[in-house]
């Protein structure tokens, strides 16, 4: 599987997500949407990259922009709350599990 | 992305099973349920009260950096067999969820190697669904945080 292309975790990122959430009120372009962090520039490109190789954007050519648009059909999918649920209860488990291997070292 | 935890939510049942495999011997994994500056240190919760015997009961918290209580939880012990069982409640306080019934289940597969099946039983169908929607709607909400942030620092 690659994990690229994996939704929840292009969703598990919190940069991501507010990309999500400004496209979702409109399409933008690439500059617009690096305006809104603080991050480089290239570090946001990564992340349109990453949730359009997951299809949660789509480009489209207008002229010479290209505008990022949000699939909310895709993001329907991601609706199947489920994988949060349990990758909540993997990051607690995985806590549980260092605790005590540091424990059973003392 | 290694996953080691299983989740299973039956369609129309009021409850959910998640399974886990850990890379330690049983009795830590049950010492980690058991006592409390371990349960402290993975649940991320501080523990006000923490009587673990059958018929015991339990209340863990989260406070703040104003002072104020973000979270705080409560449930009785109904029943605990070492590196067996436990079966307790667990209540949010101050929120619109009903208690929740827990069966964990303790295994020993080898040596180094343990597992942990718990069953999680909720009031009704409803409850156990928004139950399940909890880390997802967070996982929004922090995104709409964020957006607030960004446009006041606009303004």
């Amino acid at each position: 599987m690659n994990l690229r292309r994996d939704v929840f975790q292009a969703i598990a990122n919190p940069t991501r997500r507010t990309i999500l959430l400004l496209l979702a009120a409109q399409s933008m372009t690439a500059g617009s949407i690096a305006s809104h962090f603080d991050t480089a520039r290239p570090t946001v490109s990564k992340h349109l990259q990453i949730l359009t190789e997951c299809e949660l954007l789509k480009q489209e050519q207008q002229g010479r922009e290209i505008y990022y648009h949000f699939n909310a059909q895709k993001m329907r999918e991601v609706a199947d709350f489920l994988e949060p649920f349990r990758q909540m209860w993997e990051e607690k488990f995985n806590k549980l599990e260092q605790i005590m291997l540091n424990y059973k070292s003392k | 992305m290694e996953r080691k935890t299983n989740l299973t939510a039956p369609d129309g049942k009021q409850e959910i099973l998640i399974e886990r495999i850990f890379d330690l011997p049983l009795n830590l994994l049950f010492l980690a349920y058991t006592k409390a500056e371990l349960v402290e240190q993975w649940m991320g919760n501080k523990v006000i009260k923490w009587d673990h015997k059958d018929h015991g009961s339990y209340q863990l918290e989260t406070i703040g950096e104003s002072g104020n209580v973000l979270f705080r939880a409560n449930g009785t012990i109904h029943k605990s067999i070492e590196n067996q069982q436990i079966i307790r409640t667990f209540e949010m306080e101050n929120s619109t969820f009903p208690v929740q019934l827990e069966f964990l289940e303790f295994e020993s597969i080898d040596n180094n190697t343990s597992k942990l099946a718990m069953k999680i039983v909720y009031k009704s169908v409803l409850d156990r669904d928004e139950m399940l929607k909890l880390p997802f709607a967070r996982g929004i909400h922090l995104a709409h945080n964020r957006i607030q942030q960004i446009i006041s620092n606009l303004k």
